[in-house]
């Protein structure tokens, strides 16, 4: 465990500037790639960002005394978060495949049947 | 020294962030993509919370990424693609969202007052105690809801993949 006196010097807001760099790296990703796979990978690279932000300000209001009960509600939301990110990847992954079988690709470019 | 810590672990994570998402090769994205999830663990150890870095590194880097080499590797990726490759459209179009997007979050962290600090009064309110207790009390309901939605997600993806339809 680490010690109290440990965590001073790392302000909550570094941890959210963090969250933020890579909610935009997750960003680009979804954006300008077209491999299926990798625009997943970048989703999973939103969601960590996501985790991020709660335990910024979980680590906050665990600082002030009366909020512990909302700093460890922050932390049941990350649990949350990373078992959910579990579930979809399960199926996005299965979507994959079935897109693969379908099309002989995972270029989200040719995925467009239901072009108008 | 905490924060030379935390800053080397950011600068880890925001590195293989980048690789993951720039890299031509899949499982290159992977690989670096490991590599991030494990730099942040190192973020949430850094921060006190002991319990999510341990689930970070089994679930992240221990089941869902074994799950994507899987799919990569049976999907046999003969050709791959660069970033930017969509056209001038697509790459103009996806660097002002970046930079309006990701600049907006970091300005607002930055605006924030750090002067509240960091101080952890309770020194372990992220161990697994505090955690199994809030897990099997309070969000019990959640707690229980979340295992059928992984069943939920398991029959979704057989009867997504099975070969004969």
């Amino acid at each position: 465990m680490m010690n109290a006196d440990l965590l001073i010097s790392v302000p909550y807001t570094w941890v959210l500037a963090l969250s933020g760099v890579l909610l935009a790296i997750g960003i680009l990703g979804v954006l300008l790639r077209r491999n299926a796979i990798t625009i997943f990978l970048s989703l999973e690279i939103m969601l960590n960002s996501g985790t991020l932000a709660f335990a910024a300000f979980a680590m906050h209001f665990a600082a002030i005394p009366g909020m512990e009960a909302t700093a460890l509600n922050g932390q049941m939301f990350i649990f949350f978060i990373i078992a959910i990110a579990a579930a979809e990847a399960a199926v996005g992954l299965a979507l994959f495949i079935a897109l693969h079988r379908l099309k002989g690709s995972i270029d989200v470019d040719r995925a467009n049947i239901l072009r108008w | 020294m905490t924060a030379l810590i935390f800053l080397t672990a950011a600068a880890i994570a925001i590195i293989f962030a980048v690789v993951a998402v720039v890299h031509r090769s899949p499982i290159m994205n992977v690989l670096a993509l490991v590599g991030m999830f494990l730099a942040i663990a190192m973020v949430f150890a850094i921060i006190g919370m002991d319990f999510l870095a341990a689930i970070q590194v089994i679930v992240y880097s221990g089941a869902i990424l074994v799950l994507f080499l899987f799919a990569i590797m049976l999907l046999d990726l003969r050709r791959v693609e660069g970033i930017g490759e969509g056209g001038v459209f697509q790459l103009l179009l996806g660097c002002i969202a970046v930079i309006g997007l990701g600049g907006a979050v970091v300005f607002a962290a930055a605006r924030l007052s750090p002067e509240t600090g960091a101080w952890v009064t309770g020194a372990e309110y992220g161990t697994a105690y505090p955690i199994g207790r809030a897990l099997t009390g309070s969000h019990l309901f959640a707690f229980e809801f979340v295992s059928v939605v992984l069943a939920a997600a398991i029959i979704a993806a057989v009867y997504l993949a099975r070969r004969d339809r």
